[in-house]
């Protein structure tokens, strides 16, 4: 019997990937694991405008395609080990799946942090449709929210709750909300327009214990002041799924490290010639920017990854099973790109601006639209406006080779 | 020939869809997304990589 390709994720990295499959004339058996109870959905939603309305799984749930009507959805599933020697994972569920590739989209969950008083009611994360269905049950008009983290999601979660009529206070340890990656007059910028919709921020500061009984009724900041709350939100940052695969001989230094086709690398040397990861997990090097490999979590990377896996899989597995095929050999390199929606600032930007050295006004009007220029040794490296979305795809030329 | 419909009322005027099927999809000189309602079959496979990439999946082939 042939063996499936397994896919590890069934999330937007799963999804695309076994459509990719399809797309490129793999027609054998697919089977793809997911934690969650639901089949694919859109995250971004959920910091956004399906929390702003009604949260459901039909707002963002993934249109099914037919090309991909008979993979083996087996939802509600964890995969707990693999064997990457006998081609093999296993699930909770008590079943050894033998697979001939093995494609890792187990992305990320939301860091929590531990408390003294490690209350949980009252206490919220935004990762999965469950935490949004949660949020948006406590987010009545006139609730206490405070939200520990002052990246894209904290902030972009603030403006939400405040549209729906919440006290907002967000507490960052950075100086400037999402400082990084946006640098500090872009950051300043959006602290400026937050602040006029009216979140606080208490920037520079931590949460060093929760109060409440069994609720949380506020928290204690590290410099002893007590912010009473309804709903804490921690919005600090994810961490890679990647437990499952401890104990292999494969570099979980950083998600799952892959080579620069997405195989997974091995601890000792060489890499997993079966074994892809794609998406958020997956650490890879991108040759428009260097040769050090890192995980990009924007949104259009997963796509990115799944479609170069897909065809690479679907030829190899072709030529395996005696057929003519290539295996494509260019680069993947995909232009890393995202979005934030924060009331009425759109922000769009490509590229990897983490990267940067300077960043500088390039377009536009600081008190206006925008756009930044961010450079590493004098060289574009990002781009990343508030309105002004032409200009901004304009410089998306700069990464393409 | 497919026609193509996208949602107005989801689009944000991202652009993203621009890059995967240019000969469908375009900003318009104030930042507002423009599309051809009908495009030639060839353009199937660009249009279903818009579909992908389209954060707010706003974009549909209609069928
Ligand atoms: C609230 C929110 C807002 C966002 N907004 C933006 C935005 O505006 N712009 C942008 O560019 N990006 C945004 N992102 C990021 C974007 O959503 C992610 O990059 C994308 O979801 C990654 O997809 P993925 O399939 O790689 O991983 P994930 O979506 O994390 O999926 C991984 C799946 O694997 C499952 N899984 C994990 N471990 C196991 C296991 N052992 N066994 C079985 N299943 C397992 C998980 O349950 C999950 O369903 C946002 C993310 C969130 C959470
Ligand atoms: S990618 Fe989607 S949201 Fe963006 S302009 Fe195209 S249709 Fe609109």
């Amino acid at each position: 019997m042939t063996k499936p390709v397994v896919i590890v994720g069934a999330s937007m990295g799963g999804l695309r990937a076994a459509e990719s499959l399809r797309r490129f004339g793999y027609s054998g058996p697919i089977i793809a694991i997911g934690e969650e109870p639901y089949p694919p959905y859109n995250r971004p939603p959920l910091s956004k405008e399906v929390l702003a309305a009604e949260v459901s799984l039909e707002a963002v749930a993934f249109p099914q395609r037919p090309a991909t009507a008979d993979v083996d959805w087996r939802l509600s599933t964890r995969v707990i080990g693999a064997n990457l020697a006998g081609s093999s994972v296993e699930t909770d569920k008590g079943d050894v799946i033998e697979y001939s590739k093995l494609i890792i989209a187990t992305g990320l969950r939301a860091k929590r942090q531990d408390y003294p008083n490690n209350l949980f009611v009252g206490r919220h994360v935004i990762r999965g449709l469950d935490d949004a269905l949660a949020l948006r049950a406590a987010l009545k008009p006139g609730a206490k929210v405070v939200i520990l983290g002052s990246g894209f999601i904290g902030c972009e979660t603030a403006a939400t709750a405040r549209k729906l009529g919440a006290d907002v206070t967000v507490v960052g340890p950075a100086e400037l909300p999402i400082l990084r990656p946006l640098g500090r007059e872009f950051a300043s910028e959006v602290k400026r327009r937050q602040e006029h919709a009216g979140t606080e921020f208490l920037m520079g500061r931590r949460v060093v214990d929760l109060i409440g009984d069994a609720v949380v009724e506020g928290v204690v900041l590290d410099d002893g002041t007590q912010l009473p709350c309804d709903v804490f939100i921690e919005a600090i940052g994810s961490h890679p799924n990647i437990e499952w695969l401890e104990g292999q001989d494969i570099d979980l230094s950083n998600g799952v490290v892959c080579s620069s086709n997405l195989n997974a690398r091995k601890a000792s040397e060489g890499y997993w010639p079966d074994v892809y990861a794609v998406g958020d997990v997956a650490s890879f090097p991108n040759p428009i920017f260097d040769d050090i490999p890192r995980r990009v979590e924007h949104w259009n990377i997963p796509t990115e990854c799944a479609k170069y896996v897909g065809a690479r899989v679907a030829a190899e597995l072709a030529i395996e099973a005696g057929a003519e095929a290539e295996i494509p050999t260019a680069d993947f390199k995909p232009i890393p790109s995202f979005w934030s929606d924060q009331f009425d600032m759109h922000i769009l930007a490509f590229g990897l601006l983490g990267l940067a050295d300077e960043s500088r006004l390039i377009e536009g009007d600081i008190n206006d639209d925008f756009v930044f220029g961010y450079y590493r040794a004098g060289k574009m490296v990002g781009v990343a406006g508030i309105g002004m979305r032409s200009v901004v795809q304009g410089y998306r030329k700069a990464f393409e080779a | 020939m497919i026609k193509i419909d996208v949602d107005m009322t989801k689009c944000q005027h991202y652009g993203q869809c621009v890059f995967e099927a240019p000969n469908v999809f375009k900003l318009n000189d104030d930042d507002k997304l423009e599309y051809t309602a009908t495009a030639d079959d060839s353009e199937r496979a660009n249009v279903e990589a818009a579909i992908d990439i389209c954060p707010m999946q706003a974009i549909f082939i209609v069928d």
